[in-house]
């Protein structure tokens, strides 16, 4: 009696899924939250009558969409750094696409130069300063976070965090691995406490004054501006965008990729052209304070006010080429110890 | 006679077994365990192949650390699951106090809170800016944090007693099971030598209890071994993070398996070594002996302690966790209501229901086949079906997604070879695949305490039935089962409370637009938004109540129902 229970159970098990993935939709597989999608997806459901399915994880997307090969029902993975995006081309998990739409709205540099993904944000690595303790223009580059001056002033997160890889990635093609494990050392040792929590949580440490510098994505503070608990942290600090006047601030991009397998192919290039236009980049500028990465649209409200960025325009391959050098180098200055 | 010769439990004469029967018990056992151990060999062959070798830059920087840090992490939460656990079980089950009745079932509350959950709160209420540390500034006029001191949270002490507060129910929960299943009168016996009630705790009645506290503080342990919510939040920098750390960031997968595998062997040893420790120890309840429990009459003072003791662990391991969640839940009401709510909370109920029945049969089928079938190998199968709790719940999904899909895929060309159809995937990605990732990680929980309850029943027993006719099966389900109820609906609820807290492997193996309570809680807590997931971590909390106060139920009608 159980057994046939348990039985019935698990045949009701695996009808249950086949029902949501119906043909005629866009399934995707999300290194991004479901509910930042979802206006997007809102969005692309009443221009085109196109449903998306979504799976949200922050590991194992990839295994999945490997193992599952050509039966995989994903049509998109849609990540949140470079490196991600870098690890499908890898792995031969993503393809080429040819696409006069997305070449038009996505810059070269923000895309692989076969069409394997296209990037649709771009966001600022920036520094943030006390309003209080520090001087406007006291800091001006990722270089000078190492400086003695700043010692026991700065709050960062793990330094294995991707958005901090990239950030490294970056120093290290500029600078070569040596220089770069000394500027490392140099900023661990500034460090006033140990890395730990978000990029927000360098925010409030800075209104709280645990510390005077942090570095951060730029769209945290944009965020933290909308929440009213969180305001008044964000109201504490200064942005400065790092290297404007020399080799440009470091960027990072979201971005989104066509699988291998994708069985509603049709579908999944309508959702990436439509996610590289006018209207959706608009919605990521307003909803997320992002940069869009078409650059006919002009950014609104607290985006605009940033000004324009003077990227970094170093090639976000490289960026994700760097990328185990970048996290060994991480060991070795033990960055995220004691 | 081979049978009497490599049999190693004296009760159970092989004749008794007719020998059908009793292969068909090993088979059914022989092919679940294959079956059950398909993720944890799947994760082993990955480690086979490393994109590099990842040991001698982990040696050279992080491995010291990563290892120390481990194991005081264990340490510090093994010692506090014992204390807690065993005191306040000894207090409600031995000891007369106000409010006994209550803390019976009250203890195990902070289980339904899940480690990330107390995690989060803890940090709210502790960190600069939350209530805490601002009544602090008001009151003394400090003006900023470099003006005072604070423990700081986000540490290794932080993150142990967090683990420890929500993990202690384990041990509470089979100490004090085994605690009323022991015989009143060695306590009698005990005292009548001239021991006093402190020295029989330690002499008579703990070395009793020993199998059910190991299997407590075993599951206890490996959880915390295998957490990486909690330490990532608090960056205690454990073996689990560095697994994560090698998987993620530098893309291999390989090496993350040979992490993992490395936990595995750690943790096989140290239960091997447990129970090599205590091999010769054999003991069967007299269960005729059915006096009640005669509990201490105390004096004031020390029925205060008892209080207290049982107090201190609810009120921060549940009521304050609960009460802040409640709060921001209230103070978010709008921004966090969902109508998905209803849809998330029957998921998470239907997977966790289908999970802790799935994980209950196994566990019976194992445990009763070993019964019949002492041999090495059926406690090797044991063993090795209970792998799965030894693993980070992340590496657990990807070892379930490789047996799956390759059988998915391997249908699926057959199919299209011989018959120019595709079956495309049919358990990848469904929610079969989610119960099987339950009912792997959590056997150990079900298929433990049934055999550590199944070990106590005294195989004279089994010999009344079977001469009376009755088949190995129709023994388990007239006299065994009725006589271990409370002991199955206890390890069936404990697995339904994991699997609704349950959230790495959920996340990486559910079909599209798929959410339980535990993902829908982590897309905003991940995304640093806390209070927009108060309200749905409340739901998972007060979802867990329920089983938990079943739970207790049972285990107290046990004791009088004979």
């Amino acid at each position: 009696m159980r057994m046939k229970l348990a039985a019935t159970a698990a045949i009701a098990l695996t009808a249950l899924p086949l029902t949501a993935s119906a043909d005629g939709d866009v399934n995707i597989y999300s290194y991004r939250q479901a509910y930042l999608l979802e206006p997007l997806l809102n969005a692309f459901e009443k221009e085109t009558g196109i449903k998306s399915n979504v799976v949200f994880a922050k590991q194992g997307l990839a295994e999945r969409l490997e193992r599952e090969g050509r039966n995989s029902p994903a049509d998109i993975v849609m990540t949140t750094d470079i490196s991600r995006l870098n690890d499908l081309v890898e792995r031969d998990l993503v393809q080429t696409l040819d696409n006069d739409v997305l070449e038009e709205n996505v810059p070269e540099n923000l895309r692989h130069p076969e069409g394997k993904w296209f990037g649709l944000t771009t966001r600022a690595r920036i520094i943030y300063t006390s309003k209080e303790r520090v001087e406007e223009g006291e800091i001006t580059t990722y270089e000078q976070l190492a400086d003695d001056k700043w010692d026991n002033r700065i709050c960062t997160r793990s330094g294995k965090h991707p958005y901090n890889i990239a950030l490294i990635s970056s120093m290290i093609a500029h600078h070569g691995e040596a220089e770069t494990e000394e500027w490392l050392q140099g900023v661990k040792d500034n460090l006033a406490r140990k890395p730990q929590g978000g990029d927000r949580d360098q925010i409030k440490a800075i209104a709280e004054g645990v510390c005077d510098v942090s570095i951060g994505n730029s769209y945290y503070y944009g965020n933290m501006l909308k929440d009213d608990s969180q305001r008044p942290a964000a109201e504490a600090v200064r942005l400065v965008f790092p290297n404007a006047d020399g080799r440009g601030t470091h960027i990072n991009i979201s971005g989104i990729s066509l699988t291998k397998s994708a069985p509603n192919k049709d579908n999944a290039i309508k959702l990436m052209e439509f996610l590289s236009s006018p209207e959706a980049q608009n919605i990521y500028a307003t909803a997320n304070t992002e940069y869009p990465a078409n650059p006919n649209v002009t950014p609104t409200g607290l985006v605009a006010e940033w000004g324009e960025v003077h990227p970094d325009s170093l090639s976000l391959q490289v960026i994700a080429e760097n990328r185990n050098a970048a996290v060994k180098l991480v060991d070795r200055v033990d960055y995220d110890g004691e | 006679m081979s049978e009497a010769a490599t049999s190693v439990n004296p009760g159970l004469t092989p004749p008794l077994l007719a020998k059908r029967t009793s292969r068909r018990w090993m088979i059914s056992a022989l092919l679940t365990t294959a079956i059950v151990a398909l993720p944890v060999l799947s994760v082993i062959v990955l480690a086979f192949f490393p994109e590099e070798n990842i040991w001698p830059h982990l040696i050279d920087t992080t491995l010291p650390r990563y290892l120390v840090t481990t194991i005081k992490l264990m340490i510090g939460v093994g010692i506090i699951t014992l204390a807690i656990g065993l005191s306040s079980a000894w207090a409600v089950t031995m000891c007369e106090f106000p409010g006994r009745k209550f803390f019976e079932w009250a203890m195990l509350l902070p289980f339904a809170v899940p480690a990330y959950v107390i995690a989060y709160v803890y940090t709210s209420l502790l960190d600069y800016a939350g209530p805490v540390q601002g009544a602090l500034r008001d009151w003394f006029g400090w003006a900023n944090a470099s003006e005072y001191w604070f423990p700081e949270i986000r540490s290794l002490e932080g993150a142990t007693l967090m683990l420890g507060l929500v993990l202690y129910p384990y041990v509470y929960l089979l100490a004090r099971a085994a605690f009323l299943d022991q015989s009143p009168s060695l306590f009698a016996v005990s005292r009548s030598l001239g021991h006093s009630a402190l020295s029989t705790f330690f002499k008579v009645v703990l070395p009793i209890a020993r199998p059910a506290v190991a299997v407590g503080l075993s599951l206890a342990l490996m959880e915390t071994l295998n957490d990486f919510g909690t330490v990532d939040f608090f960056a205690v920098q454990t073996l689990t993070a560095g697994l994560f750390d090698t998987w993620m960031n530098l893309g291999n997968l390989g090496g993350a398996a040979q992490i993992a595998t490395t936990m595995l062997i750690f943790v096989v040893i140290l239960v091997t070594l447990e129970r090599y420790s205590r091999q010769r120890q054999q003991q069967f309840a007299a269960r005729d002996n059915r006096d009640p429990i005669r509990r201490f009459t105390m004096s004031f003072p020390r029925q205060l302690i008892c209080v207290a003791v049982c107090a201190v662990p609810v009120v921060f391991g549940f009521v304050i966790p609960g009460v802040t969640l409640g709060v921001y839940a209230w103070e978010y009401f709008d921004e966090s209501w969902n109508p998905a709510f209803l849809h998330n909370t029957l998921n998470s109920l239907f997977l966790s229901g289908t999970a802790a029945l799935t994980t209950l049969l196994i566990g019976i089928t194992l445990a009763y086949s070993r019964r019949l079938h002492n041999t090495r190998g059926m406690q090797v199968l044991m063993r090795l079906s209970s792998l799965g709790y030894a693993m980070p719940g992340a590496v657990l999904a990807v070892g379930v997604i490789v047996p799956l899909a390759g059988f998915d895929n391997w249908l699926d060309n057959l199919m299209r070879d011989f018959f120019g159809v595709s079956t495309g995937l049919l358990l990848s990605g469904s929610a079969f695949a989610i119960v099987f990732a339950y009912t792997v990680r959590f056997l150990a929980v079900s298929a433990g305490s049934v055999e550590s309850a199944l070990q106590k029943v005294t195989p004279s027993m089994d010999m009344a039935s079977r001469s009376l006719g009755n088949s190995p099966g129709k023994t388990l389900v007239k006299v065994h089962l009725p006589m271990l109820r409370g002991t199955l609906i206890t390890a069936a609820l404990v697995v339904f409370v994991d699997c609704m807290k349950e959230l790495p492997a959920t996340l990486i193996l559910r079909p599209f637009n798929f959410e339980t309570l535990a993902t829908y809680v982590y897309q905003f807590a991940s995304d640093e938004r806390l209070y927009h997931s108060a309200l749905p971590a409340l739901i998972i909390v007060l979802a867990g109540i329920i089983p938990i106060i079943l739970m207790s139920r049972s285990i107290s009608n046990t004791r009088s129902m004979a």
